[in-house]
């Protein structure tokens, strides 16, 4: 074991210890690392456990919100000229119904899987940040709610969720809405910016000993890659709307063609984050799958390597095709060529992806339990959406694909498929690490198939319903055009899907209560956060573990391995909070890391930050400065120097 | 391969009764002209590519589930294979994947030239302006005083291309007549470029592709292709201002309509000459009114006139405060209009 240094000037070697020998430990460790009871604990808490499940609760009460919008856009369209909602109703829903799904559930509904499993995977006593990891949290929960403060008054966000100008301009779109939904998306850029530092920092420096950039699970990847297409991404969508508000409330015309700007502008600006974006939003998901299906399949995923390079390939691929999304603009035929070739190659690392789960199947003996289902028919999903999208990909074809429900019934089974039916599985598998009880089976299989036929039945027709020319964003049709059917067979889908996402919630509810008591790994699972208790303890491994395996818990059973990993023993850091820096790719240790303490300033610097928005909003400047006075106020809080988290590293770089 | 044959394959997956029972008019899976086949082929082919690639790997991972699923009784007491195998699947897989995504990438491209505009559609331009929620075409001409307007209907001569300009007043919309071609945008302070030909008479559906507010369900048009002989007949019918010459109760009607429409209507060979709304010199002579909302008889007309806003919410049309006679006088003048 390397050499460690740390604290004020002592070289230190951590102490090597078997919790399992010695009873004071875990009770010492606990009072060093467990949050206060009560209100002020709640509020002041950086544990990634409890910000996970923040994060896991919050993103499925918004997309229970986002379910009861389209529940009365599919009643409006069940059958032509309905009435029901007026056009402006249902332009604000069908905008709130995408802003809310798109920004609001699938990536923090991710980010709480990654924030809640990072650690334990990752061997890990918390994330890298874990006041960042809390400021994430707070600024997209006031972020979320940001979006709907205009949604009572009837006044919502009804540009699209991709809000093109000039119909957002202030000429076409007068009063508080789209500001709204600007400077919402600005202050949600900086909540998904500041969580995606923090993976991607995690990843880096918190490994444990051992756990190889070749080891780590394939959700740690997705949500690595995620992470760093978001920094490169979120910026494009941060400026647009920054320059769309100052357009509509200062006249800058970036965007406004009388005073010498491009409505296209905003196009490129918006897609070049847009397309990567969606594939943050399924990337962590597929990693879901690649790390659950081989649980259920009792042997390896196929190809590792290979669905470690497809998934970081399919996000580089990724920034270079978001004109796939402008074919109809006008742009010379030599550039949609381009972009046209690029969205099909972009095709080739999710066969990669598809082959490996199938691979894995096939090679291996599948569990029929509830969570494999959810991923068997998510592989099955996968490949519709990718086909439909792959149908996209060329040019003239899209030209008449585009923007009707062929689009549609692509971006639901991308979403849906690609997002909602891993959570779903993941939250089954992943449940008794979360709460320390299982999810009832029986119900979970009767919400599976009430959800995968729900689904199929309520969107599949939408492909048809599009190949029969029916636009998008529409809030009424006329009979006569072949629309009715498919329509009425659309909303009757969508609503059995709906009740198979109740019994979900439901099975969830229950199973909190009553569910079957889980022990450390319920379904003989190969990765770390399995051999800790269910749910964790605070300080999640009472030693850091060491690894020399991609499947710690499996190694008893698959040879061929030259060392072994260890759970029982390890470096022991109890001088306060700690756990150990390990080096970027082979995770050689090299610095014990001193972890802050809970803290209110990142719920105070987000509560600021947030009311600075609502200045900026309604253009109370004094509201503003005095919100960004007491953000500062935060700030210096937050940053004041600390003598028991000083840090020095230079011996212990030479000790390795 | 011919529309037998794929009705064949639609029957063999059992879409038929969908497909088969809509003859939609919006539905581009059959087009007629070549702005539009060859990217209808193209999408046929993908489309069938896409529904193999769909029942294969369904049948591969329920075939797995069948065949390899391990017996109930073992859920908790669990071997672990090693890892064997396996990767030829994935060389496999993604070989013929990437095989095929190749070829219909180059079929893209080729279709991409096969609907480029044809030089000589150059000879016929009309040029369509889109506003909330409507279309104005201008049937261009180098002779100035040939050019005229007709909104919302467009009539086109069967098998001549022609060129579409294409200027957006207001916000973004898109181009599209679905059995025709494929969408371009609309887009403010850019004219976009896209062309059409019929090679079949007859009257073709088009709708807005890119919403635009609170009536882009409503934004509709048609195309009608007609014979060239009745083509240039048309023309000539629509070049002609309103035909003067009215009776007494028809002239009251005529002023009516200039003092209270006339600011964003004209009736060539009227006072009436306003810009914002449709030109309605021939109104009698289109199937539709309010951007084929609604059929064009005496009462939808009088209806729209009296309250349009709660036929069409939102629309830039006002609700007229007209009385009776008023209203009745107005659509008794917009009767002659042919």
């Amino acid at each position: 074991m390397a050499a460690v240094l740390s604290g004020n000037d002592a070289l230190r070697v951590p102490v090597i210890a078997r919790p399992a020998d010695d009873t004071s430990i875990e009770p010492r460790l606990d009072r060093i690392w467990e949050t206060r009871k009560g209100l002020l604990g709640a509020l002041s808490s950086v544990d990634h456990k409890t910000i996970g499940k923040r994060y896991l609760v919050t993103a499925f009460v918004f997309l229970l919100i986002g379910g009861l919008e389209a529940a009365l856009m599919r009643a409006q369209l069940a059958r032509p000229n309905q009435t029901l909602l007026s056009p402006e109703q249902y332009n604000q829903l069908f905008t709130m119904h995408g802003v809310t799904m798109i920004f609001l559930y699938a990536l923090p509904v991710l980010s709480g899987f990654s924030n809640f499993l990072w650690p334990l995977m990752l061997g890990s006593r918390d994330m890298a940040f874990p006041r960042l990891n809390a400021l994430s949290y707070w600024l997209f929960l006031f972020a979320g709610i940001f979006l709907y403060v205009s949604f009572p008054i009837g006044r919502a966000p009804d540009a699209g969720w991709f809000n093109y100008v000039p119909y957002s301009s202030l000429a076409y779109n007068p009063g508080i809405n789209i500001d709204v939904y600007a400077l919402g998306m600005v202050l949600l850029g900086l909540s998904t910016t500041v969580g995606s530092t923090n993976f991607v920092v995690t990843l880096i420096r918190t490994r444990a000993p051992g756990m190889s950039i070749n080891r780590v699970p394939i959700l740690v990847w997705g949500t690595l890659t995620a992470s760093v297409g978001n920094l490169f991404a979120v910026p494009a969508v941060s400026l647009a709307f920054l320059m769309l508000w100052m357009d509509r409330r200062f006249g800058s015309h970036f965007f406004d063609v009388s005073g010498g700007g491009q409505p296209l502008l905003w196009q490129h600006l918006f897609w070049m984050f847009g397309h990567p974006w969606v594939y943050a939003i399924v990337l962590p998901a597929m990693g879901i799958v690649s790390d659950g299906l081989p649980t259920f399949c009792r042997r390896p995923l196929v190809g590792y390597t290979a669905v470690a390079l497809a998934t970081v390939t399919t996000m580089v691929l990724g920034f270079g095709v978001w004109v796939h999304h402008m074919f109809a603009t006008g742009l010379p035929p030599i550039s949609l060529s381009f972009f046209s070739a690029a969205s099909f190659i972009i095709v080739i690392p999710s066969a990669v992806a598809v082959f490996a789960w199938i691979a894995t199947m096939w090679t291996g003996r599948p569990q029929f339990t509830t969570p494999f289902l959810f991923f068997a028919g998510f592989v099955i999903v996968f490949v519709i959406g990718g086909v439909s999208g792959f149908m996209t990909a060329a040019v003239p074809v899209d030209t008449q694909l585009t923007d009707t429900y062929f689009v549609v019934a692509h971006l639901h089974y991308v979403l849906i498929g690609i997002n909602v039916l891993p959570v779903a599985g993941g939250i089954h598998y992943w449940f008794p690490k979360f709460t320390g009880r299982l999810m009832n089976e029986k119900l979970g299989k009767w919400s599976f198939w009430i959800m995968f036929i729900g689904f199929n039945v309520g969107f599949f027709p939408m492909h048809i319903a599009g190949l029969l020319g029916m636009p998008r964003r529409i809030y009424t049709y006329p009979s006569g055009l072949g629309w009715d059917t498919v329509n009425m067979v659309i909303t009757l889908g969508a609503y059995l899907f709906a009740f198979g996402v109740l019994l979900f919630a439901i099975n969830v509810w229950r199973s909190l209560r009553h569910g079957e008591r889980a022990g450390p790994n319920p379904w003989d699972a190969p990765s770390l956060e399995w051999a800790t208790a269910s749910p964790p303890p605070a300080y999640n491994f009472a030693v850091i573990p060491t690894v020399a395996s991609r499947y710690p818990l499996w190694e008893d059973r698959l040879t061929g391995h030259e060392g072994r990993s260890s759970t029982g023993e390890g470096m022991l850091l109890d001088n306060g909070r700690e756990t150990i820096g390990t080096s970027a790719l082979d995770a050689v240790p090299d610095v014990i890391l001193r972890m802050p303490g809970d803290s209110f300033a990142p719920l105070l610097l987000s509560l600021a930050l947030a009311i600075s928005f609502v200045g900026m909003l309604i253009h109370s400047w004094w509201l503003f400065g005095i919100a960004i006075a007491c953000s500062t106020v935060a700030a210096v809080a937050w940053l004041w120097p600390e003598a028991r988290l000083g840090q020095t590293m230079d011996i212990a770089r030479g000790s390795r | 391969m011919t529309r037998a044959n794929r009705g064949g394959v639609l029957v063999a997956l059992g879409l038929a009764p969908v497909l088969g029972a809509a003859e939609s008019p919006m539905s581009y899976l059959r087009t007629f002209g070549p702005a539009g086949d060859p990217a209808t082929e193209l999408g046929w082919g993908l489309g069938i590519v896409s529904i193999l690639v769909m029942v294969v790997i369904t049948v591969l991972v329920v075939a797995a589930i069948a065949k390899r699923r391990s017996p109930a009784s073992s859920a908790r007491e669990l071997t672990v294979q090693r890892d064997e195998g396996g990767l030829s699947w994935i060389y496999i897989g993604v070989g013929v994947s990437t095989a095929v995504l190749i070829a219909c990438a180059v079929w893209t491209m080729f279709t991409v030239a096969a609907v480029a505009m044809p030089a000589h559609a150059e000879d016929m331009t009309i040029r369509v302006t889109a506003s909330q929620w409507w279309w104005n075409v201008r049937y261009e001409n180098d002779d100035a005083s040939q050019v005229f307007d007709a909104p919302n209907e467009i009539h086109i001569p069967v098998g001549r291309p022609v060129r579409v300009e294409l200027s957006s007043t207001d916000v973004i919309h898109s181009w599209w007549i679905p059995q025709l071609a494929g969408k371009m945008d609309v887009i403010p302070g850019q004219t976009n470029v896209t062309w059409l030909q019929a090679d079949k008479a007859g009257v073709y559906r088009g709708q807005c592709g890119e919403y635009c507010g609170a009536q882009h369900a409503h934004m509709a048009m048609y195309v009608v292709a007609d014979p060239p002989r009745d083509y240039a007949a048309w023309a000539e019918r629509q070049r002609a201002a309103a035909s003067p010459g009215l009776q007494a109760a028809l002239l009251r009607g005529q002023q009516t309509f200039v003092n209270n429409c006339g600011a964003c209507h004209a009736v060539r060979g009227t006072a009436a000459g306003g810009i914002l709304g449709p030109d309605l010199t021939h109104l009698k002579s289109r199937q539709t009114i309010a951007a084929g909302l609604l059929p064009n008889t005496p009462g939808n007309l009088s209806a729209w006139i009296a309250n349009a806003q709660a036929l069409k919410p939102g629309t830039r049309m006002p609700t007229m405060a007209l009385s009776g006679s008023d209203l009745s006088a107005i659509v008794a003048y917009l009767d002659t209009l042919n």
